[in-house]
């Protein structure tokens, strides 16, 4: 029995749309098949949605000339070498691993498949047929950072992390030195909750800040729990991963959006005409990688335009928040005035800006 | 420190001890007739769709509620026809019904996915539920006011009811319950039942007012906190109230000791808090002689009549 699901539609939607564009020279060749395997389900509406929305962007556009396969829910542990076997025997030639703790697995499993190639998300080993590619939120963050410095209120802001891992570091501290920079009195308070997801803890999480005097608090966890509540207090937040500001129309004032669906049809372009070399890729802002969604129309044309000048700063090439100087909490300067932190620096860095009030 | 924040650190307290306190409440009865189910995960996340689903498509949160009720008791009667007509094992059983719980709910939420319902409010008028201190008393949803109205039913019903009596010897001793001619396996499918219902309403509480969304898995292993308390409380409801908000505060603590810089304890220590609390209890319970605290005797075994 065949099951035509609103998925197979969209796939033979979108490779009925390419056949006119495939043409005499390219109807002889085979489709390229592309593997994907997710830490998440793809409803998780944050990490996992995102590599999915991906995914489909790379269907869209490439249409015939690729054919795409997924397994959600994939775990970091051993569990993911069969999985990655599979695809590969199943004919795949390109294949994304798309969270950190696929790393070794990846790297056993490209062994065994050299003419296969892997790219993996957020790693840092890399082989003759694996790459990787992450994506640099923390300019996103230091929009948002800048936002926030402007509308809060109280100069308290509030910071909701998962993990004290380079990611979420390096996120707090973006954010914080952007919030500085257009009010030097902001203080952070930062509360990590040993979770991606769980929204009853963000919820409580969050419901904390603002008891604190926290009023704009952005979040480094996956669920739009936290913006739910912030509508309720009357405070304010930012999306995160996606546009959530149908949770919260009045308390959503952006959200930082990830956009792999040009990484994935670049890569899989590069593996068709044969130019793919294993690389680590790490985009931004400029590259499209990154997106600070619309913002929300009550926030006043000067936060705005602060707002504008980081994403034109980081388009330009002329911004980097990490500019020094910057102190550390216990005051320490860890960068010299007019030196920065390098991608090198922050893929590592374990250390929190002078401003933030973690425990 | 103002009465304002005291209020305020309250009000997070409350919201995050009721789903447990209801969940908790349902298997106490569940395990008082003799059976364990370990299936709460699974049954809270079966009510948190049906609880959000129905007050979507419908627009009426009472509804809501309902649906996500019977769901709940659905899933519960699965698992009784498994562990009580067909005798199988009742913690493999149980946790098969967690797992089944959260494909379920993935399937059925995968059209749900990215919207947002208006939060059930409190059950009083605005000027009482949004004054600045009556609202301790009154800002609450309705699912607060049951669960403490619950378990408090329960504990009377179980220790000062005929019908507790014989719910509660159904749990210590089948055989002699049977002998005498109580319908032992008809107790306990309604206790799994009732169960599976309150576990139901305590996923619909994460849904509809705690984060008024729909996400796979949002429960996030409240189920399993919530069988431990059960254990925690030595089988008694007095206890399980006290318990559940012990547990509440040690959460609400931990959020505000990481807010306010003063982490106390690593952050890892306070997630295993709760776990260890449980253990350390539990070696206590056990390592006492008496009455008091000790598990219901034919906790988790097949009823077997002439056996």
């Amino acid at each position: 029995m065949t099951k035509f699901t609103r998925r197979d539609f969209i796939k033979a939607v979108s490779a009925a749309s390419a056949l006119p564009l495939i043409g005499a020279s390219a109807q002889a060749a085979e489709p390229l098949k592309v593997g994907f395997i997710f830490l998440g389900p793809v409803g998780d509406y944050g990490w996992t949605w995102a590599h999915n929305k991906g995914r489909l962007e790379l269907e869209a556009a490439l249409g015939g000339a690729v054919k795409t396969t997924y397994v959600e829910n994939v775990k970091e542990d051993a569990s993911a070498v069969p999985i990655l076997r599979d695809l590969a025997r199943q004919g795949n030639k390109l294949i994304f691993a798309t969270s950190f703790g696929y790393m070794d697995q990846v790297l056993e499993v490209a062994k065994e498949f050299p003419d296969v190639k892997f790219e993996h998300c957020t790693g840092f080993k890399r082989a003759a047929n694996v790459s990787t590619y992450n994506s640099r939120f923390h300019e996103g963050r230091a929009v948002t950072g800048t936002i926030a410095g402007k509308v809060s209120k109280s100069g308290v802001i509030g910071y909701l992390g998962s993990f004290k891992i380079p990611e979420v570091v390096m996120g707090v501290n973006a954010f914080t030195l952007a919030a500085q920079a257009v009010n030097p009195k902001i203080q952070t308070k930062l509360v990590m909750i040993d979770s991606w997801f769980d929204p009853a803890k963000e919820t409580a999480a969050t419901e904390t800040l603002a008891n604190l005097g926290a009023d704009v608090i952005a979040t480094h966890t996956d669920s739009p729990a936290p913006l739910q509540y912030a509508q309720k207090k009357g405070v304010f937040g930012f999306g995160q991963g996606a546009d959530m500001s149908k949770f919260a129309p009045k308390a959503h004032l952006t959200a930082i959006e990830d956009i792999w669906g040009p990484h994935y049809i670049a890569r899989a372009k590069a593996a068709i005409d044969g130019s793919w070399k294993s690389e680590d890729s790490w985009d931004g802002i400029k590259e499209g990688a990154v997106k600070v969604s619309a913002y929300n129309a009550s926030l006043p044309q000067d936060v705005q335009d602060a707002a504008n000048k980081i994403i034109e700063g980081y388009k330009a090439g002329s911004y980097d928040v990490f500019t020094g100087p910057i102190y550390d909490q216990a005051g320490t300067l860890k960068v010299k005035a007019g030196e920065k932190l390098g991608l090198g620096d922050l893929a590592t860095i374990d250390w929190y800006v002078k401003g933030i009030q973690s425990a | 420190m103002t009465l304002t924040f005291i209020i305020d650190v309250l009000v997070t307290i409350i919201g995050i001890t009721t789903p447990i306190l209801l969940a908790a409440s349902g298997e106490l009865v569940v395990e008082k007739s003799g059976v364990i189910n370990l299936g709460v995960e699974g049954m809270m996340l079966v009510g948190t769709i049906a609880g959000f689903a129905v007050t979507f498509e419908t627009g009426n949160p009472w509804l809501g509620i309902l649906v996500a009720m019977l769901a709940g008791a659905g899933a519960a009667t699965i698992f009784a026809v498994l562990v009580l007509s067909l005798g199988a094992n009742q913690v493999a059983t149980g946790l098969a019904l967690t797992i089944f719980g959260i494909g379920l709910s993935s399937l059925i939420g995968s059209n749900y996915v990215g919207i947002a319902i208006d939060p059930v409010e409190s059950p009083f008028p605005p000027a009482l539920a949004n004054e600045s201190f009556w609202r301790i008393i009154f800002g609450h949803s309705p699912f607060v006011y049951f669960a403490i109205i619950l378990v408090l039913a329960i504990g009377w019903f179980i220790n000062k009811t005929r019908a507790g009596l014989v719910l509660r010897a159904v749990g210590e001793n089948d055989l002699s319950a049977h002998s005498i001619g109580y319908p032992v396996i008809a107790i306990r499918y309604a206790a799994v039942a009732f169960g599976g219902a309150i576990a139901g309403i305590a996923g619909a509480d994460f849904s509809m007012v705690i984060s008024p969304l729909w996400a796979e898995q949002m429960t996030a292993g409240r189920g399993w906190i919530a069988l431990a308390l059960v254990v925690f409380a030595g089988w008694r409801a007095g206890r399980l109230l006290a318990g559940a908000y012990f547990f509440g505060v040690l959460m609400a603590l931990e959020l505000y000791a990481k807010a306010s810089g003063h982490a106390i304890f690593p952050s890892q220590f306070w997630a295993a808090m709760p776990y260890l609390i449980a253990v350390i209890v539990l070696a206590l319970i056990s390592s006492r002689d008496g009455k008091d605290g000790k598990a219901p005797a034919c906790l988790g075994k097949p009823f077997i009549p002439n056996g």
